[in-house]
């Protein structure tokens, strides 16, 4: 089995504290892999890492093969892969479909067209997959004004613009009531099953982990302390003694809401 | 739909703008259009203005010219030579001015001079000073009265080359006029005195003189004399810098319009003494025309002329003689009232040359001196201009053709 | 060597002014983030409340008491433009204060021409110490020793009150983190008021101080204004300490300049900017700005959709009508429409990128002007034909844009805006001093368009066609893919560059756009006045179009062109009369405060309110 992601050794340092230090792992295709550990664990800065936001200070990471370490974030889009980000970034200024229109125009290297209407392009595509989010009814609203669960599914709409390889989702569900949740998760697995593509996400709400996640990885003050199906997890003694200390593995506490 | 309102409000506010100024100019005077600096050179336009209005009021109560009142508009053009454009055209083509007048900056001038030639707007430019008006960029319609840079400078040279100093050092602000005044002087003074060697130029940037530095950078050079065309504040900072340092001690200073009052007054009694300037000793005239003026001017306001009051008060004669003499008020014949015009003027009769269109008023030059805590100019002369112009084989190579 | 002292002392004690003003410029930028473009306003009434106040106070005690009072008179004039101009418009678009500012400015100049008379006035000299002292025998006034002695001091004070008391604590705190401020329970509102109070003060000083130095004049605020803007970015924005270096740099600079290079002292200035903050782009002792995650701050701009066709169909009856003034109007009115449509596009390039790529630029002027003198050199040099030449100019504005935002767009926000300003000021010195090329101060004259063009009349058309045709292309580039990018990089620059837009080169490109749209401008420009000066690069132009932008609404499309054809009509109807200036900018401070969402966005507001309760599906 190929991988489609592959992290060897990846290490970030800040100012001397590690933040992240030799993270391993790879996500095979199709696989739903869940990264979860306390707050402050370095899961934002690992996929910072991945994306190319942060660069690390050692380490490799490879897609489907090729070195994509280091790589400005929107050449590793490029690449195929999307995200979606722990505190959203959509466009305020945009109406929601504007806001799915404007990464197929990027996607379709149409950014420096300056004579077609943007608004027209590529309409139906974006409302399709507003639909599979479930966001069709809102498509015309501004984005400004839209609830924070709906913004996150906003997010995976625009993610899944460009047919990614690979999804990388940054706290998903937050902000989300308990159903919205389990929902949208479901709707992760089925996209994952249809199209084929791998995704990797950080979550806080365990029951949304368990319920769904191929494979979950924890990760504790920049390491990977466990690695492994849910079971095998969820019966390990360090994350247990982790998620005592620190906080709740079946909890859910939304402490990362929007700032 | 807001966009539909945002227009309908531009479009209304339009209109009424448009509207807004529609009151018809009254036939029964004389228009000129006057454009200055009202703001941003209050202290020279001030004076000017006071003497355009006193010489009104006494062509128009000898009658006027044409049998109709002389009347000027006055408009402020912010100092900027756009807007000033803009404005002239308002002047002609809607306030019905017959001609323009007026502006104190040199840029100004050339633009409206420039505007007069491309709409055939006869300008008679009063107060800047630039030689290009009357010279390289000068026109058929565009006409100069007080004397120019090139003409006081070659005054100052004048009472240089007798000295018998030999090495110079030139301060001015670094721009257009300053560039000019310092190559005017250095023809002039190499014309008559080839030996002359300039030593140091320094070029402070206008309104942003480094004083002390300035001082030290002449004082290195060691020169026998200097000559000064800084103003305004530039020229108080140097003075100032310069007396506390002794850069003034034992040498020769020759200072471009540093006695005119507007100039010289602020500096009271730390004003410079012993330089040779040019200027206006109003306060010295003990008869004839000159002293007829002040006196009017003085009964009239109570405050003491300037060289711009001066000016102005010429200006109104000179347009009012040009009118008389032409007949009319086209711009034909405005430019044949104005060539090879006379005029009797306080400092004496002037003349319009047909060469050049440039007046020949002149300037006075003497000797700064403190006296009841302001400076003043002592053993002063009138300089007649017309000595100080170039040949007209000269001036003939100068002037476009056209 | 004793003369390399002497100009080395003469240098530090002219930075003593330059320190004190700016210092108060970068304390009021550090915590309010206000861009106080009156803060030379400030250092004028120094000058002359210090002026008055010394010809009532005898001797050194009235002196240098005289210099302490005008400090505070000036603090408390500080704190009254606080409350009365600034404290109504905090929560209003970020940098829309400087709208306010600028009204200040106006208001200033005329109540102290009405105060203190149109006349220059001398500065008394420092009682006892008129004299001069001889260090290696080269002559140093006393009153230069004084100088720098004293400002040693006020930079420790200020030193002292900034990290030894509980008030320079909260003001560091407000420097980094304004929110924690208010967290702590902090009133902010009276701390601003605070700082502008020390900030004006500071100011007031510096005017006062410089006295025995040179005097007091009406233009003393403008003149100041760009030195003390550089003082500030190379120093670091909102650090003192910086603040001094950069003031002793700039002064001993500038004085061994005049020494060996007398011809460029103004480019020197620029020069020594571009280099330090080519090394160091947040100045000397600077931090990095830390940008919002978001991009903009305040309440996002609302979605936008081209015009309907009742708009467009009302847009063009309005275009036909204008087409039929000059059958209707005077002839003047086809001249005054021309240099409205001309500022309209002017404006309108500017808009483009501050108002669509939140990039704020102060330095525009450079390529309106850019693009005129482009025009005028090819006239004057080449003699080319006049359709050539207008061809150029947006082309020669554009590409200095091009260079120009290539070394601006490293930096972002309030850095990024200085650095436009800097080098706006960089070709404006450089048009200004070299004179043997490009005329100087006396400019390019006699660049009138071709003959068929030199009917006022006919030029309006021709304006028509490429100023509104400008105007449209612009409005029209804001609904295309590029105009959305444009959006996308200001409204979240992580969300953009992770799906794969490149916001650098997104907004690059829009600066040329606009720079050669502005060039356009110029191009229009010069031939319709048929000469061009340096007065159109200067930073006055520039921030006439941010304040037209910031007027009109900076967050609608149409903003930048409504507010240019507001200003100009209403500028060209006020300066007939005496006191236009004070008229004027009561006006803007009038406008800010009532409409601080600008002219066209307070409108919207009000017909969203009216129409719609309130609700959020409003569409431009």
């Amino acid at each position: 089995m190929s991988a489609v992601l592959d992290v060897s050794n990846l290490s970030k340092s800040f100012g001397g504290i590690d933040a992240v230090s030799n993270v391993s792992f790879s996500v095979a295709k199709a696989e739903l892999l869940a990264l979860i550990g306390p707050n402050g664990a370095g899961k934002t800065t690992c996929f910072n890492m991945l994306m190319g936001q942060t660069k690390p200070t050692s380490g490799t990471v490879k897609l489907n093969g090729e070195t994509i370490t280091g790589m400005q974030p929107r050449k590793v889009w490029r690449k195929g892969i999307g995200r979606t980000f722990q505190i959203t970034g959509t466009y305020a200024s945009m109406t929601v479909v504007e806001n799915v229109q404007m990464a197929l125009l990027s996607h379709h290297k149409r950014l420096f067209d300056l004579r077609a209407y943007a608004h027209k392009q590529y309409k139906s595509e974006a409302l399709a997959l507003l639909e599979l989010v479930g966001m069709q009814d809102q498509s015309e609203r501004a984005c400004a004004v839209l609830a924070y669960g709906d913004l996150k599914r906003l997010e995976l709409a625009i993610a899944l613009t460009h047919d990614p390889i690979l999804l990388l989702m940054d706290e998903p569900t937050a902000g989300m009531a308990p159903k919205e949740r389990i929902a949208l998760m479901q709707l992760t697995a089925d996209i994952v099953e249809q199209r084929q593509i791998s995704a990797l996400f950080t979550e806080h709400d365990m029951d949304v982990v368990f319920a769904h996640a191929h494979r979950v990885m924890v990760l504790n003050r920049g390491e990977l302390i466990a690695n492994g199906s849910v079971e095998e997890v969820r019966n390990n003694a360090q994350v247990q003694e982790v998620y005592l200390g620190g906080g709740s593995l079946y909890h859910d506490e939304e402490q990362e809401t929007r700032a | 739909m807001n966009i539909t309102r945002r227009w309908l409000l531009a479009g209304v506010t339009a209109l009424f703008a448009f509207g807004a100024g529609s009151v018809t100019a009254q036939e029964d005077s004389i228009k000129i259009g006057e454009i200055n600096h009202y703001k941003r050179m209050a202290a020279f336009a001030g004076p000017y203005k006071l003497g355009i209005e006193l010489a009104l009021a006494e062509v128009n109560d000898a009658g006027g010219v044409l049998g109709k009142n002389l009347e000027f508009i006055f408009r402020d053009d912010q100092g900027k030579p756009g807007e000033a454009v803009k404005i002239a055209e308002e002047l002609m083509t809607r306030d019905g001015a017959v001609m323009l007048t007026g502006t104190i900056l040199s840029n100004i001038g050339l633009a409206i001079s420039s505007l007069a030639a491309e709409k055939g707007y006869v300008y008679l430019a009063s107060e800047p000073l630039a030689d290009s008006i009357v010279w390289e960029k000068g026109n058929e319609y565009t006409f100069r009265l007080r004397a120019s840079t090139f003409m006081q400078a070659s005054m100052l040279a004048e009472q240089a080359a007798a000295s018998g100093a030999k090495t110079y050092a030139t301060i001015a602000p670094n721009y257009a006029y300053g560039k000019d005044a310092v190559a005017a002087f250095k023809k002039a003074l190499l014309a008559l005195q080839p030996d002359a060697e300039f030593v140091t130029e320094q070029w402070p940037a206008l309104f942003k003189i480094d004083a002390g530095a300035e001082v030290q950078a002449i004082e290195r050079a060691k020169p026998d004399a200097i000559y000064n065309v800084t103003f305004g504040g530039d020229l108080a900072k140097f003075v100032r810098e310069g007396t506390t340092r002794g850069l003034f001690e034992g040498r020769k200073v020759y200072g471009l319009l540093t006695g005119e009052p507007e100039y010289i007054d602020p500096l009271k009694d730390e004003a410079p003494e012993g330089w040779t300037v040019t200027g206006y000793p109003w306060y010295d005239f003990t008869d004839g025309s000159n002293k007829a003026f002040v006196d009017a001017y003085l009964a009239e306001y109570g405050e003491r002329p300037g060289i711009g009051s001066l000016v102005g008060y010429m200006t109104v004669q000179s347009i009012a003689a040009a009118i008389t003499r032409a007949g009319a008020t086209d711009a034909d014949s405005l430019i044949k009232g104005f060539k090879g015009l006379d005029v009797e003027t306080p400092v004496g009769k002037i003349h319009f040359r047909e060469q050049d269109h440039q007046a020949t008023m002149g300037a006075f030059v003497g000797t700064t001196a403190i006296k009841d805590g302001a400076g003043i100019m002592v053993d002063w002369e009138y300089k007649d201009g017309a000595d100080y112009l170039p040949s007209d084989e000269e001036v003939a190579k100068l002037r476009p053709s056209k | 060597m004793g003369l390399f002292v002497a100009q080395l002392l003469t240098g530090l004690a002219n930075a003593a002014a330059l320190f004190l003003v700016a210092s108060g410029l970068s304390l009021i930028f550090g915590v309010t983030r206000i861009v106080n473009f009156s803060h030379g306003s400030f250092y004028m009434l120094g000058a002359f409340i210090g002026y008055s106040l010394m010809q009532v106070l005898p001797g050194a005690i009235g002196f240098w008491g005289s210099i302490l009072l005008a400090g505070l008179a000036v603090g408390l004039i500080g704190v009254v433009v606080e409350l009365l101009v600034l404290r109504p418009v905090y929560k209003a678009p970020e940098l829309f204060q400087l709208v306010a500012t600028f009204g200040v400015i106006l208001v200033i100049q005329d109540l102290a021409l009405m105060i203190w008379g149109a006349e220059d006035v001398l500065g008394p000299r420092a009682p006892g110490l008129k004299g001069i002292v001889r260090i290696m025998g080269e002559p140093v006034p006393k009153f230069d020793l004084a100088l720098i002695a004293i400002t040693p001091f006020v930079l420790f004070a200020l030193w002292y009150l900034i990290s030894r008391t509980r008030v320079g604590v909260l003001v560091r705190a407000a420097t980094q983190d304004r929110e924690m401020v208010g967290a702590l329970g902090v009133n902010q509102s009276w701390l601003f008021t605070g700082v502008f109070f020390l900030g004006a003060a500071l100011a007031g000083l510096g005017g006062a101080i410089q006295l025995p130095k040179g005097g007091a004049d009406l233009l003393m605020d403008f003149n100041i204004l760009a030195s003390i803007f550089v003082v500030v970015v190379i120093g670091g924005m909102g650090s003192l300490p910086g603040a001094y270096i950069a003031a002793v740099l700039i002064s001993v600079l500038n004085v061994f300049g005049v020494a060996y290079i007398p011809q460029s002292t103004l480019v020197l200035m620029f020069v020594v900017m571009a280099v330090v903050l080519t090394v160091r782009p947040y100045g000397l002792l600077g931090r990095e700005e830390v940008a919002g995650e978001h991009g903009q701050v305040g309440e996002p701009d609302k979605p936008i959709k081209p015009a309907g066709w009742m708009a467009r169909i009302i847009v063009l009856i309005f275009l036909v009508a204008l087409g039929f003034l000059p059958f209707v109007a005077e002839p003047f009115f086809t001249i005054l429409a021309t240099d409205v449509i001309v500022f309209c596009l002017f404006a309108a390039s500017l808009h483009f990128i501050l108002g669509l790529g939140g990039l704020v630029s102060f330095g525009h002027a450079a390529y309106f002007g850019g693009g005129a003198y482009v025009a005028a050199l090819l006239v004057n040099y080449a003699n080319s034909p006049m359709e050539l030449a207008f061809l150029l100019a947006p082309i020669g504005a554009g590409l200095l844009a091009v260079i120009i935002g290539w070394l601006c767009l490293r930096l972002s926000g309030v850095y990024f805006a200085m650095l436009t300003l800097a080098l706006a000021q960089l070709v404006w010195s450089l048009v200004f001093q070299w004179d043997e090329f490009t005329g100087g101060d006396d400019g390019l004259v006699d660049i009138w368009p071709s003959a068929y063009l030199s009917d006022s009349t006919a030029y309006f058309y021709f304006t028509m066609v490429f100023g509104i045709g400008g105007i449209l292309l612009l409005r029209h580039m804001a609904h295309t893919p590029f105009g959305y990018a444009l959006r996308a990089s200001r409204d979240s620059v992580r969300q953009a560059e992770a799906t794969g837009i490149n916001t650098k080169r997104v907004q690059w490109v829009a600066f040329s756009i606009a720079g050669a749209f502005a060039g356009l401008a110029g191009g229009l420009f010069v031939f319709s006045k048929g000469s061009i000066f340096p007065v159109e690069l200067e930073i006055a132009k520039s921030f006439d179009g941010l304040i037209v932008v910031f007027l009109g609404g900076v967050k609608t499309l149409s903003g930048g062109v409504v507010g240019a054809a507001a200003l100009t009509l209403v500028q060209d109807y006020i300066t007939r009369f005496e006191y236009w200036r004070l008229a004027l900018g009561l006006l803007i401070i009038a406008v800010v405060i009532i409409a601080p969402k600008g002219i066209v966005g307070s409108i919207n507001a009000l017909f969203r309110y009216r129409f719609t309760r309130g609700g959020d599906e409003v569409k431009e």
